[in-house]
């Protein structure tokens, strides 16, 4: 009887973990939605979104490269510091042409994600530590690079791109949707998105199976490397100003949050795109309610470790492996 | 393809052998003591090349200059050889020296010296209670570790608004203040930290843990217990840190330590401690500690202009050398 009773709850309880983790972050938005709304009607108001959208696409961008990195077991920290080179590349090149001075910014970001992706995929090395190595030294290459002070970027393209808007919606959001879009159909539509959750879940069968697991892992670090130095020439745009020393500091931290918010395990093998997007709206809503509301700097970022443990409790292995 | 280049990537490699080779024991000592031959390496070159290195001022200002922070890489050691890592040192650190000297100011030196200790403990003991009991990611348990530390130490702080100073003439003033303070404190918790890892049964039981947990438990270590406790040593030694550097400045400064446990991981990680757990040792932690405490010494005083990025750059540098190095050593030793 007792027994029964005891099975019933676990298997309840089970189910109702495995729905926090595939949809708890969208009830976390609409019930934060519902509270900052009641609490303070102008959070819905079209000028309020376009702020949260304008903060959250760099921070997407880098979360959604970031989901595709963790799911192939890996992590990228070398994220905030590649923004950092893209900050410091603009002020360079800008003189030639904006749109060289973006395209050499994608460059070195792919440069940045070969560099980690080799050192992953063919050497062998700890994805944190290979890009921890570049999370360190890139930034203080790009600080040199740029002189060691803010700049300020006054491009009508760029600032074009960070700020304006078509039919009343931000092109940032317009581009964000876009890659959103394609990262899903990767994942969910092409042998690429098999092969990278394959190669996340076990390496070594993959590999036996005759993936291309180092092309996978390869890929997937370019591609990281990439969108941050897209959020990199956003972040640019947007506050017309290139400051590679504060630019894209800790945006790993925030990546990692949204994409583990959003129900990717860090133990790989599972990616949830739209999770991530949904993670990183809810982290972003989230910091923009409390400031609203006078909570200080200091309780939000302690709320906000409570909610990653939660979250990474609710999304951990339960398989025992 | 990839099958071929998987049973091929080490042709060389010897069968698996019970008696560790001469190259085996060669190249293990190349990776276990590898800075330190940096090391010497670098001071000769820098001694020679540079009249102002050896000098006594400056190698005492290196050796007080890095002292507390290197406190951070000795409970990283036992973290990262057990298996994990613990991002929230940098934060503990700075929320140490706030509480010491907010204990300092409103208690005097028990409550300087309490608060810190406590404090940590208890965020050691949180975090190792998720990784050990919970099974959730040393990464994200600590990163979420950090940003409460940080959290926690700016509402002390009126979010960094107040600074608490320590009051003149308090005995808490004494304890790590001057050169030879910061020193030898260090030096005895290294000697201590080096003695536990290597001697003592629980240092046994962090090398079991971090090398094969299934196996550590098979053999009935108490597998969670002694990932619990690397997490509160690790956190108490960041507070004792933060409590003596605050010692040593007056005050409780907000906005220190930010970075300082990625510092921690490379100095450990360039010292020859696998991030993979179960291999390493304190002393190359400590030669890992001085070669980059030398390496931007010298930084400083040629292109002092760049100081702080150049200084970053070079370690990046290095660490992705080192980690290569030791990849390349460890795979060449055994299939891993």
């Amino acid at each position: 009887m007792t027994s029964e009773v005891v099975a019933a709850s676990g298997v309840d309880r089970a189910r109702l973990l495995a729905w926090l983790r595939d949809y708890g972050v969208y009830a976390a938005i609409v019930l934060l939605v519902v509270v900052a709304t009641s609490l303070h009607p102008a959070f819905l108001s079209v000028g309020n979104l376009r702020v949260q959208a304008f903060q959250l696409v760099p921070t997407l961008f880098v979360s959604l490269g970031m989901a595709l990195v963790i799911a192939t077991e890996g992590v990228d920290l070398s994220v905030g510091a590649v923004i950092a080179l893209a900050a410091s590349l603009i002020p360079l090149y800008l003189g030639y042409n904006a749109w060289i001075a973006i395209a050499l910014c994608v460059v070195g970001g792919a440069i940045a994600g070969t560099v980690s992706g080799l050192m992953v995929a063919v050497a062998k090395v700890q994805p944190i530590v290979a890009t921890l190595a570049l999370m360190i030294g890139l930034r203080g290459v790009a600080v040199i690079f740029n002189g060691n002070q803010a700049k300020p970027v006054n491009d009508p393209v760029l600032g074009a791109i960070g700020l304006n808007s078509v039919g009343g919606v931000p092109i940032v959001v317009i581009a964000a949707v876009v890659v959103v879009l394609i990262v899903l159909f990767v994942v969910r539509r092409t042998t690429f998105g098999r092969q990278l959750v394959a190669v996340g879940d076990n390496r070594a069968a993959s590999a036996l199976a005759g993936l291309p697991v180092r092309r996978v892992l390869l890929t997937v670090y370019i591609v990281s490397g990439v969108l941050a130095a897209l959020a990199g020439v956003l972040l640019v745009g947007h506050g017309a100003e290139a400051d590679p020393a504060t630019q894209g500091l800790n945006i790993e931290l925030a990546a990692i949050t949204a994409v583990v918010v959003g129900g990717t395990p860090l133990t790989g093998g599972r990616i949830r795109v739209l999770g991530t997007v949904a993670g990183a709206l809810f982290m972003q809503l989230l910091s923009a309610t409390l400031i609203q509301h006078d909570v200080p700097n200091s309780y939000a970022q302690m709320a906000e470790a409570v909610i990653i443990c939660l979250a990474v409790y609710a999304a951990r292995d339960r398989s025992g492996r | 393809m990839t099958i071929t280049s998987l049973t091929t990537a080490n042709p060389e490699t010897p069968p698996p052998v019970f008696l560790p080779s001469r190259r085996d024991r060669i190249l293990g000592r190349i990776q276990n003591q590898g800075a330190f031959a940096v090391l010497i390496l670098v001071v000769v070159i820098a001694s020679i090349g540079s009249p102002g290195f050896a000098s006594g001022a400056n190698i005492l200002s290196i050796l007080v200059g890095n002292a507390y922070p290197a406190l951070l890489a000795l409970g990283m050691t036992f973290v990262i050889i057990s298996g994990g890592i613990d991002l929230s040192v940098g934060s503990v650190f700075a929320l140490g020296g706030v509480l010491a000297s907010y204990g300092a100011s409103h208690g005097g030196i028990l409550l300087a010296l309490a608060l810190p200790i406590v404090v940590a403990a208890l965020i050691g003991l949180a975090q190792g209670l998720m990784v050990a009991r919970a099974g959730m990611a040393p990464f994200i348990v600590t990163l979420a570790g950090m940003l409460f530390a940080r959290g926690l130490l700016q509402a002390i702080s009126h979010e960094g608004q107040t600074t608490y100073e320590v009051p003149a003439g308090s005995a808490f003033l004494k304890l790590g203040q001057g050169n030879w303070a910061p020193i030898v404190t260090v030096a005895v918790l290294f000697v201590l930290g080096g003695l536990v890892l290597a001697r003592s049964r629980f240092g046994h039981n962090v090398y079991a843990v971090g090398g094969n947990e299934n196996a550590a438990t098979l053999m009935g270590v108490a597998v969670r217990r002694t990932k619990v406790w690397v997490y509160v040593l690790s956190a108490v030694l960041a507070g004792v840190a933060g409590l003596l550097n605050a010692s040593s400045l007056g005050s409780g400064v907000t906005a220190i330590g930010v970075g300082y446990e990625l510092t921690a991981i490379a100095v450990t990680v360039i010292g020859g401690t696998l991030l993979s757990g179960g291999a390493g040792s304190v002393l190359g932690t400590v030669a890992g500690v001085l070669l980059l405490a030398v390496i931007q010494n010298l930084i400083g005083q040629y292109i002092s202009q760049y100081g702080s990025s150049a200084s970053a750059a070079v370690n990046g540098a290095f660490l992705a050398v080192v980690v290569l190095l030791q990849t390349y050593l460890s795979r060449a030793r055994r299939i891993t």
